[in-house]
């Protein structure tokens, strides 16, 4: 049983919902991403999303994407990402899944020989002519385990093209995690029931990430739809910001999401030394009601 | 992904559907100025005393460009969807211009994301914009140049869906629209093809075009792709150097460009080895985008196209050159076409004959033009 399952069936015997919040890892910097993760598992989030920045956030609203750039100010990559979660690992168990673009995970995985190999004996990944790939989806699954790492969420990969991908996930006990959204159709949320794992991220309204004063209801309706499909737990995320968010949330989903609130706690901070106590008190005051 | 499924169902009916054509066909012809000509350019051929060299003169369209050719088909079939408001992005303003023309002529309500940084640079185009009844939205985050206001109109897009059509302006971005948008501008090609063997009874030895996104290319090429005789050559904003952040060759494999994915689509994209995707530059803001359109990648690895690029300064000399030897001032992107023309006509003989597409004119460029002849 992976990690992630694990978690959310300890939940259900205790018959409590689940809290996730999202960070950008170097927001501002990779120690205090090491350290808020260690705070947000102290204070009972049942799994952490570790954001990968990048230049091109095209599904972030604007705190995100700032968040991206303080992080980019330093120039690191993958391989400091992984580093961080394995120094995480020494001070937790939580779940932590990496939530990125596909960009940045795709170069990762260029083969070293193939470095301009040209874009037509590229593997789609669905997993044709893979044999000819210039890219190594092993090496992120493998290296991404070591480090301790739980599952991927990739923004811009559509489950359709996903296929490959998942795959060699799986192979490494790693769980894919896949968005839907209050427009997708019934043969979408199939297709996903099909390839997840781990659990659902339910986006609670067409639009991007951010902060809002209302939720809508369309993600309740969103979520009783993909249970028809799908007996995974479903967290509900996009504009959670209240502890009355998170309660309503936990009416009908597994668990509540929270990323632009908890980023714009960061922002606000001057000093990096105050990052941590702020965060861990803000996400606390989510989860009083 | 709903909202691309329902507009590759709409665009794919309204392919099979006549009546579209027909009125698609009526406005290029009554509205936008279609047929254009193909000038012989006769200075010109005799400056570089080699392939006699022929215009397609799309600079004549009704605002300026090939823009139109891709915003009249789209506006269209916005209407035909039911959507009301018009979302689009602009780099150097041709295409938001282009799109502002269709909504004031639908009378639908039209916003066009731009860098505030193009926005400085292209002034003039954004109070054209305004004349036309378009909101232009300042984008401030990211480089504040095109990349970033298709950043900014795909949020809108899935954020506001059920009423709003985003009108992209290149061969680029996800299905359809790199599909689509070329086949509204292969009609560049289709007249090239009909109007070059009138004049001299076979097909052309070369065709040229510069390659931004990609669009006013592919819509001269694709006519001629199955014509194994006909070399084609595209030609990328070479800018100031090979150096990553100072051009926009995507097909520099030493200058940072290999295959990724940005905006949903798998192409060559301008980035560096982490990923990160690359600022660019071009004295063409048209041609200053670090991916280009997937069939471009495609056609690149097939070998059936050639990708090359030319510098600022070769462009401004093109754009000097034609203004004075054939009375024509081209926009700084179709002057990346000319310059590279004039290389290749060289090495040709004076039995053989090109088509360099002229995707658009130059008046918006006069300013920039001018700054930079001042400074040097």
């Amino acid at each position: 049983m992976s990690r992630i399952t694990a978690a959310f069936a300890n939940l259900k015997l205790q018959n409590h919902n689940g809290f996730i919040p999202f960070i950008t890892a170097g927001d501002p910097d990779l120690q205090t991403t090491r350290d808020l993760i260690v705070e947000l598992a102290r204070i009972g989030s049942t799994l952490i999303e570790l954001g990968v920045p990048f230049t091109d956030p095209m599904a972030d609203g604007p705190v995100i994407q700032r968040a991206s750039e303080r992080a980019l100010r330093h120039a690191f990559g993958i391989a400091d990402v992984l580093q961080l979660v394995s120094e995480a690992r020494k001070e937790t168990d939580v779940p932590i899944i990496l939530f990125s673009y596909f960009n940045p995970l795709l170069q990762w995985c260029q083969k070293p020989d193939r470095q301009r190999g040209p874009l037509t004996q590229v593997a789609l990944p669905d997993g044709r002519a893979s044999d000819t790939s210039p890219f190594d989806f092993e090496k992120l699954a493998r290296e991404a385990r070591q480090a301790g790492v739980d599952g991927v969420l990739v923004t811009d990969l559509v489950p359709e093209e996903a296929g490959e991908f998942a795959a060699v996930l799986k192979q490494h006990d790693l769980d894919t995690i896949f968005l839907i959204a209050p427009t997708s159709t019934d043969e979408r949320l199939q297709l996903v029931a099909e390839r997840a794992s781990g659990f659902i991220y339910a986006v609670s309204r067409a639009g991007i990430t951010g902060a809002r004063e209302q939720m809508s209801a369309e993600a309740e309706k969103l979520v009783n739809r993909m249970r028809k499909f799908s007996d995974l737990p479903i967290a509900v995320g996009f504009g959670i910001s209240t502890p009355e968010h998170v309660a309503d949330v936990w009416r009908y989903a597994d668990a509540a999401v929270v990323g632009s609130a908890i980023v714009s706690r960061i922002e606000r901070c001057d000093d990096s030394q105050a990052i941590v106590p702020a965060v861990g008190a803000f996400a606390s005051s989510l989860l009083s009601t | 992904m709903a909202p691309l499924e329902e507009l590759t169902a709409a665009y794919e009916a309204a392919r099979q559907d006549d009546s579209f054509q027909a009125e698609l066909n009526q406005l290029l012809r009554d509205y936008v100025g279609r047929p254009t000509p193909l000038s012989f350019a006769r200075r010109l051929t005799e400056h570089c005393r080699g392939a006699r060299i022929y215009l397609k003169r799309e600079d004549l369209l009704h605002t300026g460009a090939h823009k139109i050719n891709n915003t009249i088909g789209q506006i269209l079939l916005a209407r035909s969807m039911g959507k009301r408001r018009i979302i689009a992005e602009t780099g150097a303003g041709q295409h938001g211009v282009a799109t502002a023309t269709v909504c004031a002529l639908f009378g639908l309500e039209c916003l066009v994301y731009m860098g505030a940084e193009d926005m400085r640079r292209q002034a003039l185009n954004v109070f054209r914009m305004q004349l036309l009844g378009a909101e232009v939205r300042e984008v401030t985050s990211g480089s504040q140049t095109l990349k970033d206001a298709i950043n900014e109109a795909l949020r809108d897009w899935v954020t506001n869906v059920a009423d709003t059509y985003y009108l992209l302006g290149s061969a680029l971005g996800p299905h359809p629209y790199p599909l689509m948008v070329r086949d509204f501008q292969t009609v560049i090609g289709r007249e090239a093809r009909t109007q070059i063997i009138s004049k001299e009874n076979r097909l052309p030895d070369c065709l040229i075009a510069c390659v931004g996104g990609g669009s006013n290319s592919i819509g001269l090429f694709h006519p001629f792709l199955a014509d194994d005789s006909v070399r084609m050559i595209g030609v990328e904003a070479g800018g100031r150097g090979s150096e990553l952040g100072q051009h926009a060759a995507r097909f520099n494999s030493n200058g940072g460009g290999r295959p990724g994915v940005l905006q949903g689509t798998m192409s060559y994209v301008l980035q560096d080895e982490r990923g990160q995707i690359a600022t660019t530059h071009s004295i063409s803001a048209g041609l200053d985008y670090p991916s280009i359109g997937p069939e471009h990648a495609f056609l690149h690895d097939e070998g059936r196209v050639e990708y090359t690029s030319v510098s600022d300064d070769e462009a401004l000399n093109a754009f000097e050159m034609l203004s004075r030897l054939e009375g024509i001032i081209p926009a700084l992107e179709s002057s990346h076409a000319v310059a590279h023309a004039m290389k290749v006509a060289r090495e040709m003989n004076d039995d053989q004959f090109m088509i360099v597409n002229l995707s658009g004119r130059g008046d918006k460029d006069v300013n920039t033009v001018r700054d930079v002849l001042k400074s040097s």
